[in-house]
């Protein structure tokens, strides 16, 4: 094979790769929201981009990060965003409300789909009996709530979201929002010198207009989902305020705050259809902030960038062409395709890492933080040890292995984020970096490793049995393999769990309480002290430790998740109920692939024609 | 002797060792599920901290012993990990790093059944400006008998919550009357007496005349207590004559006033109290939430500390992961009132406690120590690794 073909194959994906850095160019007569999309806000008491929040609220409400208009047109979500913060009336016509409930459907009285994007415009009609039910579902303990019932809950609370981010920039029915905030400040500045000149009688109708203004702009402060109005130079991000907490503080025109008069002009420009002056109120507000709070400007059009790229997104596609390309190699081309594979593993695994290490970066904190943090971090750990393993061996199994872990931990990752904000802060109990540092990481490192001895104990016995590739070279080097893995995860996930104990000493006053995550990390340990032992005393050999290592993926899978979905214990800040179908299927198929390694030799394509020697060490008859 | 090498040699096998981990994996797997039905802490006595799990055929038949519980099972893995030390110990550097992280094994083993057997852990519940020297346990119950306005203060008289459920009579030699149990509730259920439910009064006098009471199962749920009652009647030593029957209950805040003999006592049934010699009063609770949401950040605590005994008086601050360890006593941050005015502070006394700090140095050290000796053994490219 050409010699170059592995570096083509290489830069392809580079290209690819990089054809995400570039901004996406303004269609011709429409906004430009690339300043608009990178301005920093607080919510969820994270400061974020508005894209951020534009990506999340979509997520959220139908369950991707674009949306799709009914005419079929792709729209960004920060477009999105604007419509909804700056001209509420076109937002409701976007179909934007996953509902995917037939008895949600019906009680609307429309057609049986599998799944109806709903706009708000339509469903105004029955906010009313949406609220009820919502309300009754809420009261309903969350594991007895009907399907009918956990779907009318979530779109109650997906209109709540909505319309409280129709509230965020200004009250939902401004029309020339600069006019209106200049007015009243005037008429507050008005009404103030008055009583100060010792008139006790301000203008009636100036009066009126307070009351009337106070009494709106109190209930945006409420409404708003997000604060808009950023502290001046110094401020710390407590100090965020919503526009109408601002808006009644002020005295006098000169002391509305910047960002407020900033996203009002944005907002006017915005409904006026005056892409310049859009653009150029963005722009100023920008550099005003850039100026003030360069730290916090600066990690949000970071991150906006890090949307952009979606590097888990991208690894997750080119792992699978690494695990096939390795796969491949198994077949036809052995070197060049081994080389070309490992080569796009490790720039996927560069792409991932630079993934993991931007999330640490915005958010101050060690890469496991939650559920969908593990799941990113367990991929990294399998595929660098992958990585390690393929150095070491150079026959393909590294990199197929690390291929598919990377891939599926990703997948995961993916559904595990369909909840919102990933780097959400954290509950006050975890709000500790040196344990996250070491206990949480040390154990997310064990559950990689577990998986990964999982997948190579996999590839074993589908090699073996499906196909004759099986040699006996490939075997022991498997076993070599996965013992060095188990070894591997047995020390990280013992050191893990004493470490979990002792922090359990330190914040709870006891070393171990039987609590369900707890015994989920033990359940490893003992498993890992299991294998360990019994080939140590020589109770099984090579398919023996096979089975056991497939049994360990089960296991992990429910030290993971199933113990979370059991709903007891203390560690109730990771709870999640949906995916249980999901951990059933992967325990069946685990236990699938362990009655698999059984059948009998004859049975094995691999080993129908090996000697008794062969066989022997590979577990089947009685020992030598 | 060859029988004795024998059983030693069972009692050190690897084969002993697997089967105990085999055991342990299955019990744990199984404690965990259970627990989603019975509960954290009923789990934790029928499973873990027991020798067998029992099983009967009906509630109240014979239990038998179905599967070996925690104890059991840490108490085999400990002989046969001490007997493998024995038998199998040889100074060789090839096996220091195993031999350390076993030792850590055995010492952490023998440090959780210390701790099982003789670890206390209580609650001190405090409103800021309140200052108490003891903590309770709601785990354990107590009937305090106080004698209200007595001549050197009051006087206290405790009888164990668990004393109450073997019926008879209760006597004491500092009261001139005896307390015959007439009823016992391990947990109950408490209301109001009225005229539509037409229920019978619990007792004849005190509080307990208004209010009906009815036997419920054992709490299961995490946050669930039992609420013990108990229907005590009261006989004058003197004269032997009853002045009718009261009800105590943990679900009582205010305690049940007696008179005889023209001297007065208070009954109350509380959650069992240890006192301290040094006292905490509470100053300041504070709850901070991130900006913006009610997520919590931070709960804190900042008390002071009194012991005359030591001259001792300081403020403290106690919060998450930062607990205050005096006298043995280790306070941690566990909860608050609901309206933040106050705290809740979980105390644990647990004198088995340095074992695990101890343990894990020791396995530190040895895994330490492994790992530097293959990693450079794997430089030497020496032979492949085996198993020790």
């Amino acid at each position: 094979m050409n010699r170059s073909i592995p570096y083509l194959v290489l830069l392809i994906a580079g290209l690819w790769l990089g054809s995400s850095w570039v901004s996406p160019k303004p269609k011709p007569n429409d906004f430009d929201l690339a300043t608009f999309s990178r301005l920093p806000v607080l919510v969820g008491g994270r400061i974020k981009p508005l894209d951020t929040v534009a990506r999340n609220s979509l997520l959220i409400l139908r369950g991707k990060q674009t949306l799709r208009l009914t005419n079929g047109d792709k729209m960004e979500a920060s477009r999105w965003l604007a419509d909804v913060l700056f001209n509420a009336p076109v937002a409701d016509t976007y179909p934007v409300f996953a509902i995917a409930n037939q008895e949600v459907l019906g009680m609307f009285g429309w057609p049986q789909a599998d799944k109806k994007y709903g706009t708000y415009a339509e469903l105004q009609p029955y906010l009313q009996k949406i609220d009820e039910e919502g309300k009754l579902a809420a009261d309903t303990d969350t594991k007895q709530r009907s399907p009918f019932q956990s779907a009318i809950y979530n779109l109650r609370n997906s209109l709540v979201l909505y319309q409280r981010l129709k509230e965020s920039v200004h009250p939902e029915d401004a029309t020339n929002f600069t006019a209106e905030i200049n007015t009243y400040a005037a008429a507050v500045a008005a009404c103030a010198s008055v009583i100060k000149q010792g008139n006790a009688q301000p203008d009636k109708d100036q009066i009126a207009l307070l009351k009337t203004s106070l009494a709106r702009y109190e209930s945006q402060a409420q409404g708003s989902y997000m604060l808009t109005v950023a502290p001046p130079k110094g401020g710390k991000p407590g100090d965020w305020l919503a526009t109408g907490t601002a808006l009644i503080r002020v005295d006098s025109p000169a002391s509305i705050p910047p960002s407020v008069t900033a996203f009002a002009a944005m907002s006017d420009a915005f409904r006026a259809g005056k892409h310049e002056a859009f653009a150029q109120a963005a722009a100023a507000y920008a550099e005003t902030l850039d100026r003030a709070h360069p730290d916090w400007t600066g990690r949000s059009t970071y991150e906006l960038r890090f949307n952009r790229m979606e590097p888990f997104y991208q690894s997750m596609v080119l792992y699978v062409g690494a695990f096939l390309l390795a796969c491949g190699s198994w077949l036809v081309c052995p070197k060049g395709l081994r080389k070309t594979a490992f080569l796009l593993l490790l720039l996927t695994f560069a792409v991932h890492s630079f993934g993991m290490f931007s999330r640490m970066y915005l958010q101050g904190r060690p890469p496991v933080t939650n559920l969908y943090s593990s799941a990113i971090f367990v991929g990294w750990g399998a595929v660098l040890v992958a990585i390690v393993l393929e150095r070491m061996f150079r026959d393909g199994i590294g990199t197929a292995c690390g291929g598919m872990v990377g891939f599926v931990t990703l997948v995961i990752a993916h559904h595990l984020g369909s909840s919102g904000d990933t780097l959400e802060m954290m509950q006050a109990v975890l709000d500790s970096n040196f344990w996250l540092a070491t206990h949480v990481v040390i154990i997310t490192a064990g559950y990689s490793a577990m998986f990964l001895a999982g997948m190579l104990a996999v590839v074993y016995v589908l090699l073996g049995v499906c196909t004759p590739l099986l040699t006996k070279d490939t075997a022991q080097t498997l076993t070599r393999m996965v013992y060095g893995v188990v070894c591997f995860a047995t020390l990280f996930s013992f050191v893990g769990t004493v470490l979990g104990g002792i922090w359990a000493d330190q914040s709870w006053g006891r070393f171990w309480g039987w609590d369900p995550k707890e015994n989920g990390a033990l359940l490893i340990v003992l498993w890992c002290g299991l294998i360990l032992h019994a080939r140590w005393g020589g109770f099984i050999r090579q398919r023996g430790l096979m089975a056991m290592a497939i049994g360990g993926n089960a296991i992990t899978a429910f030290s993971w998740f199933g113990v979370n979905m059991l709903g007891v214990g203390l560690h109730s800040y990771g709870f999640m109920d949906k995916a249980f179908p999901w951990l059933v299927g992967f325990v069946i198929i685990q236990g699938g692939l362990i009655l698999l390694s059984r059948l009998p030799a004859s049975k094995w394509a691999s080993f129908r024609a090996a000697g008794r020697r062969d066989l022997t060490a590979a577990g089947f008859g009685p020992p030598a | 002797m060859t029988a004795l090498n024998r059983l030693l040699g069972i009692v050190s096998s690897l084969r002993l060792t697997v089967f105990c981990l085999a055991a342990a994996f299955v019990l744990v797997f199984v404690g965990t599920l259970a627990q989603v039905n019975h509960g954290l802490y009923y789990i934790q006595e029928q499973y873990f901290q027991s020798w067998f799990i029992k099983w009967s055929l009906t509630p109240d038949g014979f239990k038998i012993p179905i599967f070996p519980g925690g104890h059991l099972i840490g108490a085999v893995l400990l002989v046969n990990l001490i007997a493998a030390h024995i038998r199998r110990f040889s100074w060789t550097w090839r096996k220091l790093g195993i031999q350390l992280i076993h030792l850590g094994l055995i010492i952490m083993l023998a440090g959780g059944l210390a701790t099982d057997l003789f670890s206390v852990s209580s609650y001190m519940r405090l409103k800021e400006g309140e200052t108490k020297n003891y903590s309770e346990d709601s785990d354990r119950m107590e009937l305090a008998v106080t004698e209200l306005n007595a001549q050197d203060g009051d006087q206290v008289t405790t009888v164990p919550g668990a004393r109450l459920a073997d019926g008879g009579t209760l006597t004491h030699e500092s009261l001139p009357f005896k307390m015959v149990i007439k009823g016992f509730f391990r947990n109950s259920d408490l209301k109001m007496v009225t005229q539509e439910s037409g229920n019978a009064a619990a007792s004849s006098n005190g509080a307990g005349a208004r209010i009906s009471i009815k036997s419920m199962p054992r709490a299961t749920k995490t946050d669930d207590h039992d609420v013990m009652s108990a229907v005590l009647e009261i006989l004058p030593n003197k004269d032997g004559k009853s002045l009718g029957t009261w009800l105590v209950s943990a679900a009582m805040a205010a305690p049940q006033d007696i008179e005889v003999d023209g001297r007065r006592w208070s009954l109350q049934l509380r959650a069992a109290r240890y006192y301290k010699p040094y006292s905490l009063s509470l100053i300041d609770f504070t709850h901070e939430t991130y900006p913006g949401t009610q997520t919590p950040k931070d709960f804190s605590s900042k008390v002071t500390l009194t012991d005359p005994t030591h001259n001792e008086t300081r403020q403290v601050k106690i919060y998450m992961n930062h607990p205050l360890r005096y006298q043995g006593d280790t306070y941690y941050q566990s909860g608050f009132e609901p309206d933040n005015s106050g705290t809740v502070l979980q105390v644990v006394r647990n004198p088995g406690g340095h074992a695990t700090y101890v343990a894990c140095a020791v396995m530190t050290l040895g895994l330490l120590f492994q790992f530097i000796y293959h990693l450079t053994r794997f430089a030497r490219r020496a032979q492949p690794v085996t198993a020790p």
